[in-house]
């Protein structure tokens, strides 16, 4: 079974579509990448799966989107235990103004979970497998905005790892990063792989080609391609795909 | 290339033209400030004593001190603050969190701007028939410091729903899509960051709620009250009202005018502090929530 399906979802921003027709799936444990020109509709897309797309107001979406077997766009879907399951990690690393420790405390108390112990553990779980734990033991009552850039990315991982979702959304996760930076979470993604199913969306060829197991080529609100990331980029069926990723436009 | 440098010449002479009107200007707004205040402090600093500030009037209000009027001030200030802090605070977040774009949000907004634009002496005439009458506080510090409330709404929802709209919404973002309530993410995420701009609108307030004399004309101002409130439900003497009274309805005019020049001076301090505790605590805060 798949993990992630959508049938047929079109998106609307007030009178314009952004997306049209998507049928996509993705399998449990694999890389997806979702690549193509700004405005494409990618993110937009990104969004759906979490329905981060709710909070603005005058949109429309038809179709359905089913994790784990379950329309996401059900009625007595809980958006709150939606996206406890599907977590996202964002363009900006955007960690709150809070402790590093709050950080990343503050998702597991919102859902639910009191006990300081547990709380605790899977702080320090959660930032270790970030690898950030050696960089931040010593300062956790510190403010996150104290870390660089890179760790404050790493951070937002972790928060959103915290709460054990299956599913992790990045939405160009490395775009505001250093190269280095961007190694390690390209790393951690790889790392990543073998618990969560991740859907990211980048702006970087090399970068899709190097984390994901599967691309998604959109343009102009549609899914132009969508196959094995090794066939998109070396023998891709459909010319659009090809000039994009060689570069000819985009 | 002659040419070109009588370009550059006229370039830089138009932004010295430009840089120079705009410097006159903010120093001559620095200038009339400072004249106004070395006016009443140099009019006003020889009646201030510690009689003046703790004592009650005497003498048809030529000598003596203004205590009840400071105090009855503060007591103004505090109900007001009370009344419109919270209510203030709650409309903006339903405005700026809750309310989906639309003709609803329009509606509010443009009645909060409206309320704003409606000249102080109609609020007063309105918290008479209000409070005063209708409900029965009389002329009260209740009564007056509702009305003051009033008044200073329309700037405390805008100020808040200002600092409310300066969070980056990439904090909700990361709120919600780890799971979090619309509530958990404005009480715990949004409106600890906007805190210390929401003082802010505190601030100008309790500027606003210290100065106003209209409002409190029907509701609550005593024209001689030589004692101190007990109860919300007193009237009492007020700073601003106390001026205007001393400055043009007094017993002897001439002989209370350095008492005028006083209780002035008195005012603007009273502002003049709680601005600067303001600004303390929104260093405080805005420290504050980067660690907590």
């Amino acid at each position: 079974m798949h993990k992630i399906e959508s049938k047929n979802v079109n998106f609307n921003y007030g009178e314009f579509q952004a997306l049209h027709d998507i049928s996509m799936s993705m399998k449990e444990n694999t890389v997806t990448a979702l690549i193509g020109p700004s405005g494409c509709g990618k993110s937009t897309y990104l969004r759906l799966l979490n329905r981060m797309n709710d909070l603005i107001d005058n949109t429309h979406m038809t179709g359905s989107i089913l994790i784990d077997g379950v329309d996401i766009y059900e009625r007595q879907t809980n958006v709150d235990d939606l996206r406890k399951n599907v977590g996202m990690v964002f363009q900006k690393p955007n960690p709150f103004p809070k402790t590093i420790y709050e950080n990343v405390a503050y998702g597991l108390r919102v859902n639910g979970i009191t006990d300081k112990n547990e709380i605790e553990e899977r702080v320090v779980t959660s930032i270790e497998q970030v690898a950030l734990w050696d960089e931040v033991k010593d300062k956790l009552k510190k403010s996150a905005f104290e870390l660089s850039g890179g760790q404050q990315q790493r951070l937002c991982i972790a928060r959103a790892l915290a709460i054990q979702p299956s599913v992790l959304l990045m939405d160009e996760p490395t775009s505001a990063l250093d190269p280095i930076s961007t190694a390690k979470v390209e790393e951690l993604i790889y790392e990543l792989k073998n618990k969560y199913t991740i859907v990211i969306v980048t702006h970087n060829m090399q970068q899709a080609g190097r984390v994901s197991d599967n691309t998604a080529f959109f343009y102009m609100g549609k899914l132009i391609e969508y196959d094995k990331t090794k066939t998109i980029f070396t023998k891709p069926t459909i010319k659009q795909t090809e000039d994009y990723i060689t570069g000819r436009f985009g | 290339m002659s040419q070109q440098s009588s370009l550059a010449k006229k370039k830089r002479r138009n932004q010295n033209i430009a840089f120079g009107i705009f410097t006159f200007t903010s120093y001559a707004i620095v200038a009339l400030l400072f004249v106004i205040l070395a006016f009443i402090v140099i009019k006003g600093i020889g009646v201030i004593s510690w009689e003046f500030i703790t004592e009650m009037p005497k003498n048809g209000m030529t000598e003596g001190g203004i205590f009840p009027a400071i105090v009855g001030t503060l007591c103004l200030v505090l109900v007001s603050m009370v009344f419109a802090f919270p209510v203030g605070v709650l409309a903006a977040i339903y405005m700026n969190e809750y309310v989906k774009d639309g003709w609803i949000k329009k509606i509010i907004k443009q009645m909060t701007n409206n309320l704003a634009g409606v000249p102080s002496i109609v609020f007063g005439l309105f918290g008479m028939s209000l409070f005063v009458n209708k409900m029965g506080f009389g002329d009260s510090i209740l009564a007056g410091g509702l009305t003051l409330g009033l008044l200073v709404l329309p700037i405390v929802i805008r100020t808040t729903e200002e600092s409310l709209k300066a969070v980056d919404d990439t904090f909700r973002q990361a709120s919600y899509g780890l799971g979090a309530s619309k509530w958990e993410t404005t009480s715990k995420i949004v409106f600890p960051i906007a805190f210390p701009n929401i003082i802010t609108g505190l601030i100008l307030s309790v500027g606003r709620v210290s100065g106003e004399t209209a409002p409190i004309l029907f509701t609550v101002a005593a024209y001689f009250l030589p004692k101190l409130p007990t109860s919300i439900f007193d009237q009492a003497m007020a700073l601003p009202y106390h001026l205007y009274v001393i400055s043009t309805s007094g017993t002897n005019i001439e002989a209370s005018r350095a008492m005028a020049y006083g209780t002035a001076l008195v005012l603007i301090i009273i502002v003049l502090i709680s601005n600067l505790l303001a600004n303390a605590l929104r260093k405080y805060y805005g420290n504050k929530v980067k660690t907590n």
